[in-house]
């Protein structure tokens, strides 16, 4: 019986795996195709295409990209501006890809930064997400209340000197669970939201509501909990004077008395691993 | 055009006088520094001779071959026979590629021009027969004739209310011009009682002492004692004719090709009381490749802030000379290979200047900030590292300033220093100050902003505790003031200092007595101190931002309770003030601008400006106000 819901789990974390590694595919693929005068429109529209040219047919949320200052959030108030605009891309500019498809029926958040150009000061950003990849991950294993490791995230970076940028994302999330979804022929989005993953995320926050936890991962009350077993796609976003980055990945939760199992990367082969693991 | 150049003794100073003989007359010039290295043009303004350029020329002497001349009529220089028609600006460009000619055959010339000097290398940098001659040109307080009437052109034909009030402006600041314009009167005025006043009018106005300023020797020997010249009146006198022939002409029929072809530094006396501002604002359509700085100083900037002026002449023209390592680059500029070296050139150029608003007035200037690991302090230092000043960030905690300072330097900051110094140790400050004086110069503005929160009721505070809050946020700012604003003062040209008092210094409250009474007195201090150094051109602006999420509510101490409580406070303060979530980064920027506007007291938050108005209006209600228990 266990091994049979070990089985069925790792064909599951298979399927999130290669969802996720088809949405950084994608993100690496658009990239390396940004050029001066691209605006953030054109580089949302690349990574819809290619993802539905690979049989993508619905979303957690469509495809955003964000260029420039936009990367750090500069003066967002109203969550319409999450949403990509004629801004274009110049020489030197750092940007965002931020997608969500959801393949063969398993979503996948992943988050990609990049930059036009040589820019040291993105690189450092970029070098020292890695921390925060690692608190995030050992804070999670000690079964810390998220709030509490959203604070420790929140003082890491403004001992880093940087500013929090997820604050500036609906409910100031750091993470959001993520669930499968039905295969559905036809499967409208509201707001670039596709409307089963919302369904899945509307139904957990009832649920969680009455047992006491919430699928948003925030610094609110409501995620005053230890970390609930599950798919979380945690998206630490730093931001400094103009320039941000961020990555966005899965973190599996599990109900293991073992640390190293109760808590891991779904996968540690992804662009901004790879490039820290060549760096050190 | 006759050249002759007949070199002859060295002059005073180290410097080589020689005479190069231009139609009619014998123009005075003098070279210091080795010939070897690019050359650096200055040319003078009304009335004036060269000697008006010493302090600049001597600190530019180390690095370029530096040439001075004294413009016809002028000092050593012989005047045209007749006066009238011998200063147009025709004739005045036969001077200048005579003297070019004479001391820099082969290569381009970097040009400097102040006042009149300035409004000659106008004509310089637009006419044709000069181009090649001219590598790059600084303007300081002086406009192309051409241009001002181009200026004064579309304000006429488009009216508008507020071009009707630029030409009034500057029609007003105009006056001496005007006056010029009188026969003789002038001239009479300057051989007779205004020649014998002009060196203390200038000290006045300028504030610039004479014999106590400059910090060399030599520059005491030279600079102060040399200039005014002797010849002042002869020179005021022929000089008149360079209005005369110029001026009307010009203003009535501007040329219309007068575009500079070669790369433009404008530095813009903020204080000027002869130019306005104003004058400069479509600049960028006569001068495509133009860098723009600003200088809070009046009219004769060479003498009060020579400093300054050869830091920006140094930095501009190095960025438009070739790579020293490049020997053929100046002469092979051709081609793929010189167009790649020309668009190096001009990205380094462009560099000069640092985005964002502040980048004309703080590029290169050297600023000192205490508290500068994390909050209010770190985001200060950050807004100085992007408007490309050089940084000196100071605080006890090392790790926080050395991250400070990495970032600092990745956001445009040439240079920066990261100092592990307690600012409540006079002596760590003193030699702190000297190892900046060696390293980096004179700190030109500073900010004293350490300081540390204490809470809790009078009665329960111990002297330890007021001890520590008054070392920090009192002795630091002292420290600070005394020992960098001392060197300020010293150096005499001008600078800023910030000090971090807070709403708390003027809003009682029974919570915070003994962090009150520092800020209190910080604030005072503060405006005793703005009076004291104004007459120095020395700003000081107390800054009291009111609650900002900073880190100094995670490590405020609470006296009279338990450690456990004070532990429960300081999660409740830190939260409270996140809640507000007040950036630091917009007391940052209200330092900035604090500084561009020299203002004594600023308030930042709302909080702090009601408390302020509270305290000024209605003191009863912030009393009142002191009696209320925090909510913590």
């Amino acid at each position: 019986m266990a091994s049979a819901v070990a089985g069925e789990r790792a064909t599951e974390l298979r399927g999130f795996r290669s969802a996720q590694r088809l949405a950084y595919e994608c993100a690496e693929a658009v990239a390396a195709r940004l050029r001066p005068g691209v605006t953030e429109r054109d580089a949302a529209r690349m990574q819809r295409e290619w993802l539905r040219a690979r049989g993508v047919r619905d979303w957690f949320h469509l495809p955003f990209a964000w260029f420039g200052d936009r990367t750090a959030f500069a003066g967002f108030r109203v969550p319409l501006q999450f949403f990509p605009t004629g801004r274009r891309l110049a020489e030197g500019m750092p940007f965002i890809l931020d997608l969500a498809p959801v393949y063969r029926g398993y979503p996948a958040d992943v988050g990609y930064s990049g930059c036009l150009g040589p820019h040291p000061l993105h690189d450092k950003l970029l070098a020292d997400l890695r921390a925060h990849r690692e608190l995030l991950l050992t804070e999670v294993r000690e079964r810390r209340p998220l709030r509490e490791i959203y604070e420790d995230v929140d003082r890491l970076m403004v001992r880093q000197g940087y500013e929090n940028r997820h604050r500036a994302y609906p409910f100031g999330v750091i993470a959001h669970k993520v669930d499968r979804v039905k295969d559905r022929r036809w499967s409208p989005h509201v707001f670039g939201f596709g409307t089963q993953a919302l369904r899945g995320l509307a139904s957990d926050a009832l649920h969680g509501h009455r047992d006491g936890w919430s699928p948003l991962w925030s610094p609110y009350r409501f995620s005053d909990h230890p970390p609930r077993p599950g798919l979380w796609a945690v998206e630490p976003h730093l931001g400094f004077r103009g320039t941000g980055a961020k990555f966005e990945e899965i973190l599996v939760v599990t109900d293991s008395r073992d640390p190293a199992e109760s808590a891991f990367w779904l996968d540690d082969d992804l662009p901004h691993v790879r490039r820290w693991a060549e760096g050190a | 055009m006759s050249l002759q150049s007949v070199p002859s003794a060295a002059g005073p100073g180290g410097a080589r006088e020689r005479r190069v003989r231009t139609g009619e007359v014998d123009l005075c010039v003098a070279e210091l520094g080795d010939p070897a290295r690019p050359t650096v043009v200055l040319v003078h303004g009304y009335p004036d001779s060269k000697e008006v350029w010493s302090l600049v020329a001597e600190s530019l002497a180390d690095r370029f071959h530096v040439v001075l001349y004294d413009v016809r009529g002028h000092g050593g220089s012989t005047a045209p026979k007749p006066l009238r028609g011998g200063f147009t600006l025709e004739k005045l460009t036969d001077d200048f590629l005579a003297v070019a000619d004479a001391v820099s055959p082969r290569r381009p010339v970097h040009l400097v021009g102040h006042d009149w000097g300035s409004v000659q290398g106008w004509e310089f940098a637009t006419v044709r027969r000069a181009s090649g001659r001219i590598a790059s040109f600084t303007s300081i307080s002086g406009p192309s004739l051409d241009h001002f009437g181009h200026w004064i052109k579309q304000r006429m034909t488009r009216p508008t209310p507020r071009a009707v009030g630029q030409l009034l402006g500057q029609g007003a600041k105009s006056w001496y011009v005007y006056l010029l314009h009188t026969p003789r009167l002038p001239e009479l005025a300057w051989r007779g009682p205004l020649g014998r006043r002009w060196p203390k009018l200038l000290e006045r106005a300028e504030k610039t002492p004479r014999g106590s300023r400059p910090t060399s020797a030599q520059g005491a020997a030279r600079g102060a004692e040399a200039y005014p010249t002797s010849s002042l009146p002869d020179d005021a006198a022929h000089g008149a004719w360079l209005y005369r022939d110029n001026i009307r002409a010009r203003l009535r029929s501007p040329r219309a090709d007068a575009h500079a072809r070669v790369p433009v530094q404008l530095i813009t006396p903020t204080g000027d009381p002869f130019l306005s501002e104003r004058l400069y604002e479509d600049l960028e359509r006569w001068a495509p490749q133009l860098v723009r700085r600003t200088l809070p100083a009046t009219h004769w900037v060479p003498r009060s802030r020579p400093d300054q002026l050869a830091r920006w002449i140094t930095d501009f023209v190095l960025a438009h000379e070739p790579d020293p390592d490049d020997e053929d680059d100046a002469a092979a500029a051709i081609g793929t290979v010189g167009k790649a070296r020309r668009a190096n050139r001009d990205r380094r150029a462009r560099e000069l200047v640092a985005s964002g608003p502040y980048g004309e007035r703080f590029g290169g200037q050297l600023v000192l900030v205490t508290g500068a690991a994390g909050g209010i302090g770190r985001a200060t230092a950050f807004a100085f590292a992007e408007a490309g000043a050089r940084v000196v960030a100071v605080d006890r905690d090392a790790e926080g300033v050395a991250r400070t300072a990495e970032m600092a330097r990745l956001i445009g900051a040439p240079q920066v220093w990261a100092e592990t110094v307690d600012v409540s140790d006079e002596e760590a400050m003193e030699k702190l100050a000297g190892k900046i004086a060696d390293e980096g110069g004179t700190v030109d503005v500073l900010v004293n902003n350490a300081g540390i929160g204490l809470s809790g009721p009078f009665l329960e505070t111990t002297t330890e505790d007021w001890k520590q809050v008054l070392d920090v946020n009192l002795w630091g700012v002292i420290h600070g003031c005394r020992i960098f604003g001392g060197r300020m003062a010293a150096r005499g040209q001008g600078g800023h200092i910030v000090n971090t008092a807070s709403a708390a210094a003027y809003q009682p409250s029974k919570a915070l007595p003994a962090y009150s009474t520092s800020k209190a007195a910080v604030l005072m201090l503060s405006e005793c101190l703005r009076a004291e150094l104004a007459g120095q051109g020395i700003g000081v602006s107390a800054v009291c931002p009111g609650f900002v999420n900073t880190g100094i509510t995670s490590t405020a101490r609470f006296t009279g309770v338990s450690a456990e409580e004070e532990k429960r406070r300081r999660k409740r303060a830190t939260r409270l003030y996140g809640l507000r979530n007040y950036p630091p980064e917009k007391v940052a920027d209200a330092i900035l601008r604090a500084v561009v506007r020299n203002e004594a007291v600023v308030p930042v938050t709302p909080e702090a400006r009601g408390a302020r108005l509270l305290s000024r209006f209605a003191p009863g209600t912030a009393r009142a106000i002191a009696r209320l228990d925090p909510p913590l």
